[in-house]
């Protein structure tokens, strides 16, 4: 399954993705009103104590971490030649316990669960005009196109590679456009086949109000 | 929305992630390697307009955010969203929208040259004026040192631009979607 969920049966696994995600949301936001070094340092203490927890394979958190300190290394030392080392470290700090927690809701939660959520939280916005359904509907359906156009595009490459265009963008665009222009239709024709309806008829006796 | 719209939004948000699958590019005289996803972006926009071309990048985001790796590099997730350049991911949906809202206003003008202005409009300066007070902010920057850095990334941007117009004014002759 093309996701960065590792499966698992800690009490972070099983929590409710709702409470996790309002966790991240309230502490995301929490983590810039302090600016401290010594609580930046218990946090991130807190938190390694819930990846241990969490029984997380170290390589999935350290690949993650990796692409991560590309950005940090260069924030530090542009604050200790700047600014001073003191701001850096503690700008660093943060955004490390923030990227970590982010980490672990997104390592111990399935996709699929947090759409759930997502459906859920947009059920308001049912009343400006957003219909959840639909919503859900087509991220379920970008989960299913993401493997089938990064094989197209793939394949492209390799095509283009072979005759030695693999450095020209629009040899690599072009055909991967056309290809997604000809499936639409297909597939929008299919899902209709199969008496997907958009936009359902209610019948008058179940109109509320 | 139709169920066509809805297949079109859906295949512009996996295209954008398919794009991923390019290595970047290495021009000449341009100091930053050019990623190929963000012209998925000014696609996006260029082709569908502005609510399908939002959507379909909102969708990637929200996908992006829920832990699906999906930028280049197959980073993804929570963190890259609200880490330092997480300003850059989130501005692709007005980006797309913007283009897109340019493109529907101008359509039956459209020509390669005022459609890379929109691009580097919306896929350009809306995201530079998102994404980098987000990184002065995160990374606790001076604007304009943050603004400085960012520099490096402009002459890259203007030619993703206009691949993005050559190649959407193609489609636009061909294949119309805006106004069929």
């Amino acid at each position: 399954m093309l996701s960065l969920y590792v499966p698992g049966g800690s009490f972070i696994h099983r929590a409710p993705a709702a409470v996790k995600l309002l966790i991240l949301l309230i502490g995301s936001a929490a983590l810039f009103m302090v600016s401290s070094i010594p609580v930046h340092a218990a946090e991130l203490v807190l938190i390694a104590g819930l990846f241990h927890a969490a029984r997380l394979p170290w390589r999935d958190t350290v690949r993650q971490l990796r692409t991560a300190m590309i950005l940090l290394i260069p924030i530090f030392l542009f604050h200790v030649f700047i600014t001073d080392w003191v701001l850096g470290l503690e700008t660093v700090l943060r955004i490390l316990v923030l990227l970590l927690l982010a980490v672990l809701v997104t390592l111990t939660t399935k996709p699929t669960e947090m759409i759930d959520v997502l459906e859920a939280a947009a059920r308001p916005l049912r009343h400006v005009g957003v219909n959840p359904s639909k919503a859900s509907m087509m991220l379920s359906m970008v989960i299913r196109f993401i493997p089938m156009m990064m094989r197209e595009a793939q394949e492209i490459l390799e095509a283009q590679r072979a005759r030695g265009l693999d450095r020209n963008a629009i040899a690599l665009l072009m055909p991967l456009l056309i290809k997604t222009l000809k499936m639409a239709d297909d597939l929008s024709e299919a899902i209709e086949a199969r008496g997907y309806d958009p936009e359902p008829v209610v019948p008058v006796w179940r109109k509320k109000g | 929305m139709t169920t066509r719209d809805m297949v079109f939004v859906a295949l512009f948000a996996a295209l954008t992630a398919a794009c991923a699958v390019f290595p970047p590019f290495q021009a000449p005289f341009v100091p930053a390697p050019i990623i190929v996803q963000n012209i998925g972006v000014m696609l996006a926009g260029s082709i569908l307009g502005a609510k399908r071309g939002g959507l379909s990048l909102l969708l990637f985001v929200v996908l992006v955010a829920l832990g699906l790796p999906l930028l280049t590099g197959w980073k993804g997730g929570f963190g890259v969203i609200l880490g330092p350049t997480g300003g850059f991911i989130l501005s692709w949906i007005p980006a797309a929208f913007v283009v897109g809202w340019f493109v529907e206003k101008y359509w039956h003008r459209l020509n390669f040259w005022n459609l890379l202005l929109f691009n580097v409009i919306g896929g350009v300066i809306v995201v530079y004026v998102i994404g980098i007070p987000w990184l002065a902010v995160v990374a606790n920057m001076e604007f304009g040192k943050a603004l400085a850095g960012s520099t490096i990334f402009i002459p890259g941007d203007v030619i993703k631009a206009a691949v993005a117009a050559a190649v959407a004014m193609i489609v636009k002759r061909s294949y119309p979607l805006v106004h069929a």
